[in-house]
């Protein structure tokens, strides 16, 4: 069986084709740059996204060796993203589809992270860490669905660092600048740490973060001092859900997954707890076709099809509402 | 370990939190209970021990609060910040997560709508717990007792009360999905008991606001 994953909910218009043996044959991207010191402008976004998905699409069947014709489902992220993004990919889902006569497969983009990141490190019942820059959520799957224990309560961790990358003028996905800057420092500034519960809030710690800059702290020593509490507040956050839990697997996935520091953090605690420790490999920490094409593939699998009027995008989709029925781990 | 506590007897380690490790142990004849706040190698020095610090304070004196508004708590013996270290009393489990997979739904139901009556008596007092869940509630034959305020707060914000039950809900819907709705409703009976029913509306309202604010909540 084939499956075709069409991703395009933000910045990364990507196409993948996987087996049923979650096999990824093909994995084609092709990601809008925006211009520095802003964000992603979503239509500026989506009318990249249009002028790159023929060639995008058409270089994953190509790559993976494999016809319109030979599909078994050709799956697409519905949500949750920016919806003139959304619906550039919903759209040539809905024509590949139709054209070729396969059934349309609706997934989540979030799953998409959770399972692209169980098939590559082979987690089975893991505690998933979901860190990009539309998550920062705690999740274990309980009762058919994936449960939230703990996110954030306000911005997430990767807009945290691409809203302080406006501020200094970097273009986003801002991280890997972030981190790189925050290794030429190693003097602790205080900075707001807030965990509540299971949740973080890191909005006040922007603020502060760039008041510190404005107040003639250094660059690096606000990267390192921001990047450092960030992380702390979420590893903690981490552990109380993982000692409540009692997970024996820890899954950090998305795209701030490709954190060092933060990998490093989780690490030493996730150990403490006797429980393992796993990253989701660097080609598919960011947003990618393959999330789609392989969570497209377990949904086609346990018979999760929608008919073409039922595939509106869905730009605030909450994961924990979508039903998992291919999976059976866990009470 | 500790310059104040002495050499505990047979200190045993009975439980390892997520930031805390719990020993049991003697308290001049006493079965007491001791909780360490431990370093943690991800935050740099000098963050971790202003947090285990402070953390340590603010716990200690929450309980004492709690206790003097008649909110069942162990009773604090001794305290020392420089360890982020204190003594407490101890109370025969188990914790009341793990009791209500084993009792009979009605004694479930007893067990919180007493929990609502309790937190309830808690926020009237000017109390928010922080970190509510059925781990932090032990059940000695019926008795509740709250513990872990590490990140509670003196507080009268419905906001604060609100993340109280959103928690405890969350809690709840987390580990006890099959009855996860009468327990919820019996906690909300109880609590309501306690503060009136509109008041109780007002919270609801609240719990629901706090849960539209979190990401991409699709709004009917």
């Amino acid at each position: 069986m084939y499956c075709l994953g069409i991703e395009s909910t933000a910045h990364t218009f990507g196409a993948s084709v996987v087996t049923e043996e979650g096999k990824i044959l093909s994995d084609v991207r092709d990601v809008y740059a925006s211009k520095p010191g802003t964000g992603i402008h979503p239509r500026e976004a989506a009318d990249h996204h249009s002028e790159v998905a023929a060639k995008v699409i058409s270089n994953a069947l190509v790559e993976a060796e494999v016809s319109g014709g030979q599909l078994d489902g050709v799956a697409v992220a519905l949500g949750p993203g920016l919806g003139p993004c959304l619906r550039v990919g919903a759209t040539v889902a809905r024509a590949i589809a139709s054209c070729f006569r396969k059934p349309l497969v609706p997934v989540n983009h979030a799953i998409g992270h959770i399972e692209i990141g169980s098939l590559t490190t082979g987690a089975l019942d893991p505690l998933v860490v979901l860190v990009s820059g539309g998550h920062t959520a705690i999740l274990a799957f309980s009762g058919g669905k994936w449960r939230v224990f703990g996110e954030t309560e306000d911005i997430t961790l990767g807009n945290l660092y691409d809203m302080f990358a406006r501020e200094i003028n970097l273009p986003s996905p801002a991280g890997p600048q972030i981190e790189m800057l925050a290794t030429k420092s190693a003097n602790f500034v205080p900075l707001p740490y807030v965990v509540k519960g299971n949740d973080v809030s890191y909005s006040g710690l922007l603020t502060a973060s760039v008041a510190k800059l404005r107040s003639g702290v250094s660059l690096a020593d606000v990267c390192y001092s921001m990047q450092e509490v960030s992380c702390s507040m979420l590893t903690e956050a981490v552990e109380r859900s993982l000692a409540y839990t009692r997970k024996k697997e820890v899954l950090l996935t998305g795209g701030v997954a490709a954190n060092r520091v933060l990998q490093t953090k989780l690490a030493e605690m996730v150990v403490v707890h006797e429980a393992v420790p796993r990253v989701v490999p660097q080609p598919y920490t960011g947003d990618c076709g393959a999330q789609i094409a392989w969570t497209g593939m377990l949904a086609l699998r346990a018979g999760e099809t929608a008919e073409i009027a039922d595939t509106r995008v869905r730009p605030r989709w909450r994961l924990e509402d979508v039903k998992i029925p291919w999976r059976t781990a866990a009470a | 370990m500790s310059r104040y506590l002495g050499e505990p007897l047979l200190p045993k380690l009975i439980y390892r939190g997520a930031e805390a490790e719990i020993y049991l142990q003697d308290w001049y004849g006493e079965l007491a209970v001791r909780k360490d706040r431990i370093p943690k190698p991800y935050r740099v020095a000098e963050l971790d021990s202003t947090i285990r610090r402070s953390r340590t304070l603010h716990e200690t004196n929450l309980m004492h609060e709690a206790r003097k508004i008649g909110i069942p708590v162990p009773v604090i013996q001794h305290l020392d910040p420089e360890d982020s270290s204190f003594i407490m009393e101890y109370v025969k489990g188990p914790t009341l997560k793990e009791e209500l997979y084993v009792i009979p739904s009605q004694v479930r139901r007893r067990r919180c709508t007493e929990l609502g009556r309790v937190v309830a008596k808690m926020h009237e007092g000017g109390l928010v717990h922080g970190d509510l869940t059925i781990s932090n509630v032990l059940s000695d034959n019926g008795k509740l007792f709250l513990i872990d305020f590490g990140l509670g707060d003196f507080s009268n914000q419905l906001e604060d009360r609100g993340v109280d039950l959103l928690l405890l809900n969350r809690a709840m819907k987390s580990t006890h999905v099959k009855f996860h709705e009468e327990i919820f409703g019996a906690f909300l009976k109880g609590y309501s008991m306690v503060v009136g029913r509109k008041r109780k509306a007002e919270i609801l309202n609240k719990v629901h606001e706090i849960e539209r604010r979190g990401r991409y909540s699709e709004r009917a």
